[in-house]
């Protein structure tokens, strides 16, 4: 009999703690699979965030390093500086990045960090509770949204990959999805180009995906696939911002 | 070695670097920013990085991932810096990683001011970081002493997997003295196998971390924490004792006021009165066994510190009532003179006998 699926060898064997329905399951395997394809697992150095997927260091099968609310990126600068020869990546939530790392990320980005940064868009604070995030959409309910987000009031939605991609030092920017198979599959493209950027130390790189809360967005798995697919799109529009010559 | 005259920022960071610091993370503050410049035009000539970090924050956390990365690390500021710092500095001693974070202490609070102060001593040695964490800080008095004990603080931060703190004030920073590099002596440095340098495939990944979501893990780590600062109580605690024994008042002091306070006690000796002088040269730990020479002829302790009195508390609590003890201060920047802590000092003795 063939095999025809095989868990990654970049994932530990360490159960997820994820919601039913939570996207962050496929980002992970996403990222394992393209660190075992590209042979690097060994010569990688994670960071995990603060925020739903704070416990990536027990997920990913390479040396890891949690960092303090927002400041991945910091602490990637300094494993970077140390070891240059290595693959540096972050993984980071909306609030964790937008929000309370919003100096850090640009500041990585304006350097030109040569680290890869996974940046999981789900316009909302999941860990605490569902609470307003600097993504959340205008209309979008949170708990400390109860009405729904006032752009008068909160300011409209952070679009982060387009805010960096006006800067030199990024050299890879793209926003993908993970609601349905085929934009999985564009997605672990986007993921993989980003590494290999690295692996030529070509600059900063981020792959914003957009992700799905079905817990505190008070809808079904499928229900915020399609609430994903019909709301976050339009505001947050798929697609590359900037790839560096050569890697295509 | 001959010595050499160096300004105190310029000692440091030449000091670092003979103890085998190669990253540097920093961010501008006067009165410490010789010590980033010097870092900036030293470490790219022996292979190492100078980055100058977005805010301290960002200087901290990159430290804690240099660190994390088992790289010999430091990072510098001045008090309101250091304040911003200090979420890092209780992740770094969370997850037991060693580095140097170089403290030049100016007035407050606030932006306060930029001369020399001592107000930052309940900052540095409560933490202000959140969570029971401690790290050891070493107040030199000279620069000699502070290239001395720089030196040797990144060795005892490996040791313990500790971060330690150098608190000098803008005095120690600025002004120049002669100085000459000695090797500290050995310590037993285990090998960094837990830091985060790759797996190749050899090895279970590491994780650097100060996340323990199971209270009873989170106690069973911190119980640990704590039993390794008492060691470093017990090894590593330093003071300077001067005529303890004999002394109608024993003044305390630290850093730059015990410099002040021995030109004072030269002045007393002179009018025959007998003054004791104990020099904390690590503030944590406080040195609580330099309190018990103090004898029954002694009429009263003196606190001197440019603070409104901090350290005065460690004090009280070391001499735990057996005597009385009086404070004199300068704060905001201004130094005290010699003869206002002969003053004070005559206040507590009685004066000549």
């Amino acid at each position: 009999m063939t095999k025809v699926f095989e868990k990654t060898k970049g994932l530990t064997d360490k159960p997820f703690h994820y919601c039913p329905g939570c996207t962050h399951g496929i980002i992970h395997r996403l990222v394992a699979e393209v660190l075992e394809e590209l042979d690097v697992l060994g010569e990688s150095i994670g960071v995990a965030p603060v925020g739903c997927s704070v416990f990536a260091y027990d997920y990913f099968n390479c040396d890891m390093q949690e960092a303090a609310h927002g400041r991945a990126p910091a602490v990637a600068t300094g494993i970077k500086r140390v070891h240059p020869d290595k693959v540096v990546f972050t993984y980071q939530g909306d609030g964790d990045l937008a929000s309370i790392g919003a100096a850090e990320i640009v500041h990585a980005a304006a350097r030109g960090e040569k680290i890869t940064t996974i940046f999981v868009n789900n316009a909302i604070y999941g860990m605490t509770g569902g609470q307003m995030a600097p993504t959340t959409l205008v209309g979008q309910k949170a708990t400390t949204a109860p009405y729904g987000r006032d752009a008068s009031h909160a300011g409209n939605p952070i679009r982060v990959s387009e805010m960096l991609a006006t800067l030199d030092g990024a050299k890879f920017v793209e926003r993908v999805s993970v609601h349905n198979a085929a934009e999985v599959r564009k997605a672990k493209k986007a993921i993989k180009k980003a590494f290999e950027m690295q692996l030529k130390g070509e600059g900063f790189g981020i792959v914003e995906v957009l992700s799905t809360c079905p817990t505190n967005w008070g809808l079904t798995p499928v229900e915020a696939l399609k609430w994903l697919e019909d709301n976050m799109i339009p505001y947050y529009p798929l697609g590359n911002l900037c790839t560096p010559e050569g890697v295509k | 070695m001959a010595k050499v005259l160096m300004k105190g920022n310029e000692a440091i960071g030449a000091a670092a670097i003979k103890a085998g610091c190669k990253y540097f993370f920093g961010y501008p503050i006067t009165p410490q920013n010789e010590l980033p410049e010097y870092m900036a035009r030293e470490l790219p000539n022996i292979g190492g990085v100078f980055l100058q970090a977005e805010s301290e924050v960002a200087a901290i956390n990159m430290v804690y991932g240099a660190a994390g990365a088992g790289a010999r690390v430091m990072t510098s500021s001045s008090s309101p810096g250091i304040a911003l710092k200090q979420e890092g500095i209780s992740y770094i001693a969370g997850a037991e990683l060693p580095c140097v974070i170089v403290n030049i202490v100016r007035g407050g609070p606030g932006l306060g001011g930029i001369q020399p102060a001592q107000s930052d001593y309940y900052q540095a040695t409560r933490g202000g970081g959140n969570g029971d964490y401690r790290h050891l800080v070493y107040a030199p008095a000279t620069i000699q002493e502070t290239v001395d004990l720089l030196m040797e603080a990144f060795d005892v931060a490996e040791q313990y997997r500790n971060p330690v703190m150098v608190i000098g004030d803008g005095m120690i920073g600025q002004m120049m003295e002669p100085v000459e590099f000695k090797e500290p002596k050995k310590r037993p440095i285990a090998p960094k196998t837990w830091s985060t340098d790759g797996t190749k495939g050899e090895r279970k990944p590491n994780i650097i971390n100060s996340l323990y979501i199971d209270p009873q893990e989170l106690e069973d780590h911190v119980i640990r924490l704590e039993n390794k600062y008492a060691e470093m109580k017990e090894n590593e605690t330093r003071y300077e004792n001067y005529n303890v024994k004999d002394a109608d008042v024993v003044v305390v002091a630290y850093g730059t006021t015990s410099r002040v306070v021995k030109n004072a006690i030269a002045k007393c000796e002179e009018e025959g009165i007998k003054i004791g002088l104990i020099r904390p040269i690590t503030l944590w730990p406080f040195p609580d066994k330099a309190f018990e020479e103090i004898t029954d002829r002694t009429k009263g302790i003196l606190t001197v510190e440019m603070s409104t009195g901090q350290m005065i508390d460690d004090v009280k609590i070391a001499i735990n009532g057996r005597k009385p003890v009086h404070f004199y201060g300068r704060t905001g920047g201004m130094v005290p003179i010699p003869d206002a802590i002969v003053e004070e000092i005559k206040k507590i003795s009685g004066g000549v006998k």
